[in-house]
C-alpha cells in the first residue's frame, strides 16, 4: 500500500505505540467516516428543527423493524431490513405526533413512550431469535466496526467491505437530498408556516427527512450500533452550529468534524489503551467520545456561543472600563489641582485588584496616555483629551438625567458612571443639544468642552 | 337543551356578492368559518368579504381567534366547517396571490441565516422546487431590504437584528412575494416608533399599487389612522365595515366588553359531559 511509509513516518514521529494496517484500519476509518458524514448531513436539520430527540427516538425505535426483517429473511444484508426500518421509523414519527395531539402530552413524553416501547419490543424479538439465528444483540447495540472490513463484496474486481458500499450509497443519497432540497429544507426548518403557504409542505419535508434518518440509522447499525448512531447525527452538527452563523458553512463544518472524529476515534481507540497497557478498545465508542471532545472544544472556543470567547470579551470590556476610570479620575484630580496620585492609592480608590490595575496601566502607558513621574501617575496630552471626553460625557449625562429624565440628583452619579463608557462623539453632541448646551452639571461642576 | 349561541346575522352575512358589478374581485371572502381546538371552538361562524385595494384592520381581544382566522384561511390549520374564497377561487388555486407575514415570535431568530437569506425565501415559490437561489434573486431581496430601510443590514445574521429590524425583514420578504392580498399577523407588535412609521408607509405604498392588506392589530388608538376598513372579531365577527362607520364605541364595547357568555357556557357544559363519561 502506498500509505504505508506515511503511517510508518507518523508512527516514528508520534510514539503512539500501536500497529496500523491499511487493509483493516484504513477501511475502519473509511467506514466510520462515511457513517458519521451520512448521519451528520441530516443531523444539521434535526438540530435546527429542534428534533434531535426525534432522531434519537427513531434510531432506537427501528430495532423491531430490523429484528422482524431479520427473522423473516434470515440475512443481515437484505433490503428487507431497510424497508422494515423505514416503516417503523415513520411509525415512530407518526405515533409521536399522534400521541402528542390526541393525548395532550408534551412531545418529549410522547417520544419517550413511543421509542422505549418499540425499542424494548425490538430487544425482546432479538433476544428470542438470537439463539436460533446469527445475530448478536450486543452488535446491534454497540456495533462492531472492527469486524466490518472482513465481510466483503466484489466491486469492479476488488474486494470492498459491504458496509463501506452500503454507507457510501447512503451518504450519496443524503448528500443529494441536502443539495437538491437545500432551499426547501432551509425554508421548512426556519418558517414551516410560510413554507406551507408557498406549497412547500413542511409535513412532507419532515417525513422525507424521517425516512432518510431511518435508512441512515440502519446503514450505520452494523458499524456503530443503535445507541451511538445518535452521537453521529447530533454531535458534529451541534458543534458546527456553535462555530458559524451560515447554514451552508454549518453543514460543511459538520462534515469536516464528522470525518475528524472518525479518524481521531479510531486512532484513540488503538492508542489510548496501549498507553496504559491494555489492548485496543471499541472504535465506535471512541468515535463518539472524540465527537464529544470536539463539541466541547467548539462550545468553549466557538466565536458565536463560545464560553471562552465570551469570557475574554467580558474581561476586555472590564479592562477598558478600568482604563477609562483611571484616566477620568486623573483628569478630575488635575481639575482640582491635586497632587498626582500613586498607582496603589488609585487602585484602592477604584476598587481595582492589583493584577487588573497593573494590566490597565501597562495598556495606558503603551498607548501613551499615562506617564510616570517618580512613583506618581500623570496624564499625557493624549490621555488628558480622553479624560476630558469621559468627564464631559459623565456630566452631560448627569445634566440630561436630571433635566430630561427627571431623576433625583442623588441617584444620577452611578448611572452616568455606567453610561460614560459607551458614549461617543455623536451621542455627546445630541446630549448637549437636548440639554441646551449646559456649562455646568447638576452638582455645579464645569462641563469641559469637546476636545 | 341549550340555545345555540347568540348570532349577529347582520355581521355574519357576506356584505358583497362574489361579483359586485364593479369588476373588482373580492380578495378574501369567508363564509360560516368555524375552527375548534379539542372541540372547543376558537372562531365560530365567521363570515366577511374584504373590499379590494384597502387596508383592513382585524381587531379583537386576546384569544379572540385572530391568528387562528388567518391560519384557517390559508389551510394551515383544519377548519371544522365553512368556506373560504380567495379572489373568487379556493385558496389552493390562488395561493401565489397571497403573501403571509407570520408573527415575529413564530420563528427561531437564532437560525443560521442572514437577513438577505430570509427575504429571498419570499421568492422560493417563483424559483420552484430544487432550483437554487441565484444572484438576481439575491439582488431582488437586497432591493426589498432597501425599501424597508435596512439595506445595509442585509448580510447580518438575523439574531443580530433588533426586534424592529426583524419585523422589517419579514415585511421585505412579503414585498418580494409580490402578492395581491397580504395577511399580516401583528406586524406592529413590539416595534420601535421608527419601524412603526416605516410599516405604515409600506402599507400605504401597497395600497397605492392596488394591493389589499389584512392586518391583525392591537393598538386601538391607531386603527382610524392606519386602516380604511375594520373587522372586529371576538370568536365571531362582531362588526365589520369602513372604519368611520364601524369603529364605534358601541361596537368596541361589544367586542372587548362582556365575553360571549353563552358560548363559554356551552363549551364548559360540553367539557363537563365529556370528562364525566
Amino acid at each position: 500500500m502506498t500509505g504505508e511509509p506515511f503511517v510508518a513516518w507518523i508512527g516514528q514521529m508520534l510514539p503512539l505505540g500501536f500497529s496500523w494496517s491499511w487493509g483493516l484500519d484504513g477501511w475502519i476509518v473509511v467506514i466510520g467516516s462515511l457513517a458519521a458524514v451520512a448521519s451528520s448531513l441530516l443531523g444539521n436539520f434535526l438540530v435546527l428543527r429542534k428534533m434531535s430527540m426525534l432522531g434519537d427516538a427513531i434510531t432506537h425505535a427501528v430495532l423491531p423493524g430490523i429484528a422482524v426483517a431479520f427473522l423473516l429473511t434470515q440475512t443481515r444484508s437484505s433490503p428487507a431490513m431497510f424497508v422494515g426500518a423505514v416503516i417503523v421509523g415513520l411509525l415512530t414519527a407518526v405515533f409521536t405526533e399522534w400521541i402528542r395531539g390526541a393525548g395532550g402530552v408534551d412531545e418529549g413524553a410522547s417520544m419517550g413512550v413511543v421509542f422505549t416501547s418499540l425499542f424494548a419490543l425490538g430487544l425482546v424479538i432479538l433476544v428470542q431469535t438470537a439463539d436460533a439465528v446469527d445475530l448478536d444483540p450486543n452488535c446491534v447495540l454497540y456495533g462492531s466496526i472492527e469486524l466490518t472490513p472482513l465481510d466483503t463484496v466484489s466491486v469492479g474486481g476488488r474486494d470492498v467491505p459491504r458496509a463501506a458500499v452500503v454507507l457510501a450509497v447512503v451518504t450519496v443519497v443524503n448528500a443529494l437530498f441536502v443539495l437538491l432540497f437545500f432551499k426547501e429544507l432551509r425554508l421548512t426548518s426556519f418558517d414551516p408556516a410560510l413554507a406551507t403557504t408557498m406549497g412547500f409542505s413542511s409535513k412532507w419535508m419532515h417525513y422525507g427527512l424521517m425516512i432518510l434518518v431511518s435508512v441512515t440509522a440502519v446503514a450505520c447499525f452494523e458499524s456503530v450500533g443503535s445507541i451511538l448512531v445518535v452521537a453521529m447525527f447530533i454531535v458534529p452538527a451541534a458543534a458546527a452550529y456553535m462555530l458559524t452563523d451560515r447554514l451552508g458553512v454549518m453543514i460543511a463544518i459538520s462534515i469536516a468534524l464528522a470525518i475528524v472524529s472518525a479518524v481521531l476515534g479510531h486512532v484513540l481507540a488503538l492508542s489510548v489503551p496501549a498507553w496504559i497497557g491494555y489492548r485496543s478498545t471499541t472504535t465506535s465508542g471512541m468515535i463518539a467520545v472524540a465527537a464529544g471532545g470536539l463539541f466541547f472544544a467548539a462550545a468553549t472556543l466557538g466565536p458565536r456561543h463560545g464560553v471562552l470567547v465570551k469570557l475574554v470579551r467580558r474581561q476586555l470590556l472590564s479592562l477598558r472600563i478600568l482604563c477609562d476610570d483611571i484616566v477620568a479620575s486623573l483628569f478630575r484630580g488635575e481639575e482640582l489641582e491635586q497632587q498626582p496620585p500613586t498607582a496603589t492609592w488609585l487602585a484602592g480608590e477604584l476598587f481595582a485588584s492589583n493584577w487588573s490595575m497593573k494590566t490597565a496601566l501597562a495598556m495606558l502607558r503603551r498607548r501613551g496616555e499615562v506617564a510616570d513621574q517618580d512613583d506618581r501617575l500623570q496624564l499625557t496630552h493624549v490621555g488628558r483629551e480622553r479624560g476630558q471626553r469621559l468627564v464631559r460625557s459623565h456630566r452631560l449625562w448627569e445634566q440630561y438625567l436630571v433635566d430630561r429624565a427627571g431623576s433625583g440628583a442623588e441617584r444620577i452619579h452611578d448611572q452616568a458612571e455606567r453610561f460614560e463608557h459607551f458614549t461617543d462623539r455623536n451621542l455627546r453632541d445630541e446630549l448637549a443639544k437636548e440639554t441646551d448646551t449646559p456649562v455646568e452639571d447638576p452638582h455645579g461642576r464645569p462641563i469641559p468642552d469637546e476636545s | 337543551m341549550l340555545n345555540p349561541p347568540e348570532r349577529n346575522d347582520d355581521a355574519n352575512l357576506p356584505t358583497a356578492a362574489r361579483d359586485d358589478g364593479t369588476g373588482a374581485e373580492v380578495p378574501l371572502s369567508v363564509y360560516d368559518l368555524t375552527v375548534a381546538y379539542h372541540r372547543k371552538p376558537v372562531i365560530w361562524d365567521v363570515g366577511f368579504d374584504l373590499p379590494a385595494g384597502q387596508l383592513i384592520g382585524i381587531v379583537g381581544p386576546n384569544g379572540a381567534g385572530k391568528s387562528t382566522l388567518l391560519k384557517a384561511v390559508m389551510d394551515l390549520i383544519p377548519r371544522a366547517s365553512g368556506r373560504v374564497r380567495v379572489f373568487g377561487d379556493t385558496y389552493r388555486e390562488n395561493r401565489h396571490r397571497v403573501g403571509y407575514v407570520p408573527q415575529r415570535e413564530s420563528v427561531d431568530w437564532q437560525f443560521p441565516v442572514s437577513a438577505l437569506d430570509v427575504v429571498a425565501m419570499g421568492l422560493y415559490d417563483k424559483i420552484g422546487w430544487c432550483r437554487p437561489v441565484r444572484k438576481r434573486h439575491r439582488e431582488q431581496a437586497r432591493e426589498a431590504l432597501g425599501r424597508v430601510g435596512i439595506g445595509d443590514l442585509a448580510d447580518r445574521q438575523i439574531s443580530q437584528l433588533s426586534g424592529g429590524q426583524q419585523q422589517r425583514t419579514f415585511l421585505a420578504r412579503a414585498l418580494v412575494q409580490d402578492a395581491d392580498l397580504y395577511l399580516m399577523d401583528e406586524p406592529f407588535a413590539a416595534v420601535d416608533a421608527a419601524t412603526e412609521r416605516a410599516i405604515v408607509e409600506i402599507l400605504r405604498d401597497l395600497k397605492e399599487r392596488g394591493k389589499t392588506a389584512a392586518v391583525i392589530h392591537h393598538d386601538l388608538q391607531t386603527v382610524p389612522e392606519y386602516f380604511d376598513y375594520v373587522v372586529l372579531l371576538n370568536m365571531r365577527v362582531v362588526a365589520q365595515g369602513p372604519v368611520s362607520q364601524t369603529f364605534t364605541q358601541d361596537n368596541l364595547q361589544k367586542t372587548y366588553g362582556g365575553r360571549l357568555t353563552l358560548l363559554d357556557e356551552v363549551t364548559e357544559a360540553m367539557r363537563r359531559r365529556e370528562s364525566s363519561l
